[in-house]
């Protein structure tokens, strides 16, 4: 096994386990090169298939590109996709700065959805590379029944075991791709031939490292307009990928508080 | 070209402010890994906080951890060399946060020990050394760091360098190197020497780079735990290849249930031609050539190379629950897949990290390391640790909560496979003509089987052989099966491995079942110190299985030492000895309690006639028929 087959059985096995122990469970599907990925090894782990619905929390402001693209693969992937609506910012917490009461819409619809339907796990795209916080997650994470983030108090988890029972109320989200690094999920998509949104290869010396909302993302300057340059320019770059990512920047804390509110 | 660029997992772990974080950060910045502003916003917190400039805050991004200046919670990060990349585990060292110490180490390849030169070697210095044994982590380096603090002392180097190998050693760990190191000048880390001129072994990083990945071993046994079973369009069983290879047209065993089937296809979606053959690390699906029922939890295993089928086994294991474990606590045990609910039967030794001393003890506190015995409610497929470690393993959970882990030992325990599968096919039972009250209104009592078990020299055989006789006095039909008689014709060839004397029980067992059917008063006088042996001949036995507990303790059985085998016990001349060398699990609920320590032969005798009067009497019919 090479080091990308070691990261696929070990989502693989997560996935069946999350499939297996949670009685109602749901896939986050944000339509970013990590989600893709994450689509892609549920149907390695389920020989072809998704046995579960895809959701898609829908801030209304992704790219045009984005929602093309979601259209296209839901029906070629045959995922059963749910969407999920997010409540305007002025019903979100004033004392977050802008951009990350921004983001917060997309916690409160997640939320909302999770209650409508009455998932009791979500998987999540989140890898441990992307930011501090993320780096202390676990595969299966616990979340109180307002969706709170107990950070002090995670489950160990070791030799394969992760907890999967809790008290009632509690809701697990599981991150499948928590071991997987940035340039991993490219030479991932390449070797795999996953589809891809375009707007991460350079138009006008520009790329978007990292999709989000339009109004809170930015792109870097990069002339990576295909995957073999975005590897290559991933070898070398000294700048972090959620850079162009305005919410993880305004304040030493926001992030954080975003997450334990239940942000992904 | 890098995508194939291997990948080493390193924990660093160590006591608590040893400086594990400073020197992850010192590491990542030295090799040019941090991205563009990180360490200027590293510095713009600390100088919010108004503390001096803090390596710690790289990985410590939780803002409780800043603001106590502790690392709470295990973290990663990345980087890579011209030779490979690396995954950086950043492992807590306060106590309190054992449990996400031991998620950080158990997922490393290697781990660093991180060892203050002022402080010197510590209590999580030490516990932690032991634990990264015990979760499998085999690669040890130690960084003495901090020696600027000591003005780059040769001496205080070679001090702490000499004890904490001399602690490593009595586990049975050899560190590859042992470093000294400042992680904040950044001396030795990444740069050479620094203050200490004296120095010409490696670096942290150096040494890193010799560190080895971890590859399975060749030639372990195939062992595939069931995950789930798909019914999508087809059956699928899913799961990883914990160790060994399977193939398509392998002849397989699932256990527990002992069930076997012939591998017709690996599965594989998205694999084109599809896979004929699979490796340990390999999340897989396979289909079968018949349909042979199957759940999550069975372990799959070629015919001749199966899992141990037990349900008590030894563990060596460490405890992070939140209320201590003593005897008789009831916990699930996950092993891969499977689950039970076990029963702490014995705790043998607790385990001093400290000194590496043992002692005996009734209870194992939170964070401590003992020795137990476990006895789960049905049977288990796992593996001795040596022979198999993924299988060889276990967590265990106290409510919601996973609460320890273990490695597993079956030293002086049988593996039980033999003694629950039948063999023959196309068997059935015939009905008897003649009733079990027809034959016990002919004798005046019941069939049935008095089942002696004790110590060696606590009266067994006297008891036997003096209760027949008042018994057969008495107009009973009665018979003794004694252990040394059986061994001369019915078990001539069995010989004393654990599973050897589990399968003399069992034979014993079984006979003395169909001589209680055939009416007749069985007394059988066995050691027989197992729990899961007795439980098997009581369910051979049925209703008609009596355990008397012949109770002598081990002081005055040793002392009466009929037959002189306690003092070759002792001697060493004979190995695993009940009592002495191997377990005796004595019986929790016996019908009866005969204590040969406290009463006279004769008045035990009494006592259990007096049961068997009691218990067997039937009043006879004379005239059946006219």
């Amino acid at each position: 096994m090479d080091a990308l087959d070691a990261l696929e059985s070990q989502s693989i096995y997560i996935f069946r386990e999350a499939f297996n122990r949670i009685d109602r469970l749901a896939m986050l599907w944000s339509l970013g090169k990590d989600s893709n990925v994450m689509v892609w090894l549920a149907r390695k782990a389920f020989f072809g298939r998704v046995p579960f619905p895809a959701l898609h929390i829908d801030t209304g402001k992704k790219f045009p590109e984005m929602y093309e693209f979601r259209d296209r693969y839901a029906a070629e992937w045959g995922l059963d996709l749910i969407r999920g609506e997010c409540p305007p910012v002025e019903e979100i917490d004033p004392s977050l700065p802008p951009a990350a009461r921004s983001a917060a819409r997309k916690t409160a619809g997640l939320k909302r959805l999770l209650a409508e339907r009455g998932y009791t796990g979500v998987v999540a795209g989140i890898r441990r590379d992307e930011e501090g916080t993320r780096a202390k997650e676990r595969y299966f994470s616990p979340r109180s029944g307002s969706g709170q983030w107990d950070v002090r108090e995670q489950p160990p988890e070791f030799w394969g075991q992760f907890n999967t029972v809790f008290p009632p109320g509690t809701h697990l989200r599981i991150h499948p791709l928590l071991h997987w690094t940035e340039i991993d999920i490219w030479r991932y998509t390449q070797r795999e031939r996953i589809p891809t949104v375009p707007l991460y290869f350079s138009r006008g010396g520009k790329r978007y490292r990292s999709l989000g909302d339009q109004d809170i993302t930015n792109p870097i300057d990069s002339d990576a307009s295909t995957l073999e340059e975005v590897i290559e320019e991933l070898e070398t770059t000294k700048i972090a990928e959620r850079s162009g990512r305005a919410m993880d920047h305004e304040s030493e804390d926001a992030f954080e508080r975003l997450r334990a509110d239940g942000y992904m | 070209m890098s995508a194939h660029r291997e990948h080493l997992k390193v924990a660093v772990v160590g006591h608590v402010d040893h400086g594990k974080s400073t020197l992850v950060g010192r590491l990542l910045h030295d090799t040019g890994s941090l991205p563009d502003g990180k360490l200027e916003a590293i510095q713009e917190v600390c100088r919010r906080r108004g503390v001096s400039f803090e390596w710690a805050f790289l990985m410590d991004a939780l803002q409780a951890e800043r603001d106590q200046g502790v690392t709470i919670d295990t973290s990663q990060i990345w980087f890579h060399t011209a030779k490979r990349n690396y995954v950086i585990i950043d492992a807590p060292g306060h106590k309190e946060f054992l449990k996400n110490m031991v998620t950080g180490a158990a997922a490393s390849d290697a781990a660093l020990l991180i060892i203050d030169a002022e402080e010197g070697v510590r209590e999580q210095s030490r516990r932690h050394g032991y634990l990264l044994h015990l979760l499998g982590v085999r690669q040890v380096a130690v960084a003495v760091n901090k020696m600027d603090l000591v003005g780059y002392s040769r001496d205080r180097f070679a001090a702490i360098a000499d004890e904490y190998r001399a602690y490593l050693a009595g586990i049975g760990v050899t560190p590859t190197f042992v470093i000294p190191v400042s992680a904040r000048d950044g001396a030795n880390v990444v740069a050479e020497r620094g203050g200490a001129t004296w120095w010409d072994g490696p670096t942290v990083l150096e040494a890193l780079e010799q560190f080895k990945i971890v590859t399975e071993p060749e030639g372990l046994p195939l062992r595939m735990p069931i995950q789930d079973v798909y019914r999508f369009d087809k059956r699928v069983f899913a799961g990883r290849i914990e160790s060994g290879v399977l193939r398509v047209g392998d002849r397989i065993v699932f256990s527990p249930s002992n069930r076997t089937s012939t591998i017709r296809s690996i599965e594989a979606w998205h694999s084109d031609p599809p896979p004929t053959e699979a490796h340990a690390g390999q999340s897989i699906g396979f289909t079968l050539d018949d349909q042979v029922f199957a759940e999550r939890g069975e372990v799959v295993s070629h015919e001749q190379d199966a899992p141990v089928e037990t349900d008590v086994f030894r563990a060596r294991l460490f405890w992070l629950g939140a209320r201590p474990l003593t005897r008789d606590t009831r916990l699930r045990i996950k092993l891969n897949s499977a689950e039970a609910e076990v029963r702490v039967q014995e705790i043998e030794r607790v385990i001093d990290t400290g000194d590496l001393s043992t002692a005996g003890s009734d209870r194992v506190e939170r964070n401590a390391v003992a020795e137990v015995v476990l006895q789960a409610d049905r049977m288990l497929a796992l593996d001795e640790f040596s022979t198999a470690p993924a299988t060889g393993r276990f967590v265990l959970v106290d409510g919601y909560d996973i609460s320890g882990g273990g490695i597993v030992s079956m030293e002086g325990y049988a593996d039980q496979r033999q003694l629950t599968t039948v063999r023959a096919s196309n068997i059935q039972w015939v009905e008897h003509a003649i009733s079990t009250e027809a034959r016990a209104r002919r004798n005046g009592h019941g069939g049935g089987v008095l089942w002696l078990t004790g110590l060696s020299g606590a009266g067994k055989s006297t008891l036997a052989v003096a209760t027949e006789r008042r018994l057969f006095n008495l107009g009973f039909q009665v018979y003794v099966l004694d252990g040394d008689n059986v061994r001369h014709g019915l078990n001539a060839d069995l010989g004393f491995s654990p599973e050897e004397r589990a399968e003399n029980i069992r034979r014993v067992g079984e006979v003395g079942a169909l001589m209680a059917n055939a009416g007749i008063l069985v007394i059988t006088a066995f050691i027989s110190p197992y729990r899961s042996d007795r439980e098997r001949a009581r369910k051979a036995a049925g209703a008609g299985f009596h355990e008397v507990f012949v109770k002598a303790d081990l002081a005055v059985c040793e002392s009466r030492d009929p037959k002189g085998l306690y003092a070759k016990a002792r001697s060493g001349a004979i190995k695993e000895f009940t009592g002495v060398s191997a377990p005796y699990e004595a019986p929790e609920s016996p019908e009866l309690v005969v204590d040969t320590a406290a009463l006279e032969v004769d008045a035990c005798v009494d006592a259990i006639v007096e049961y068997v009067r009691e218990q067997f009497r039937v009043a006879p019919v004379r005239a059946a028929g006219g």
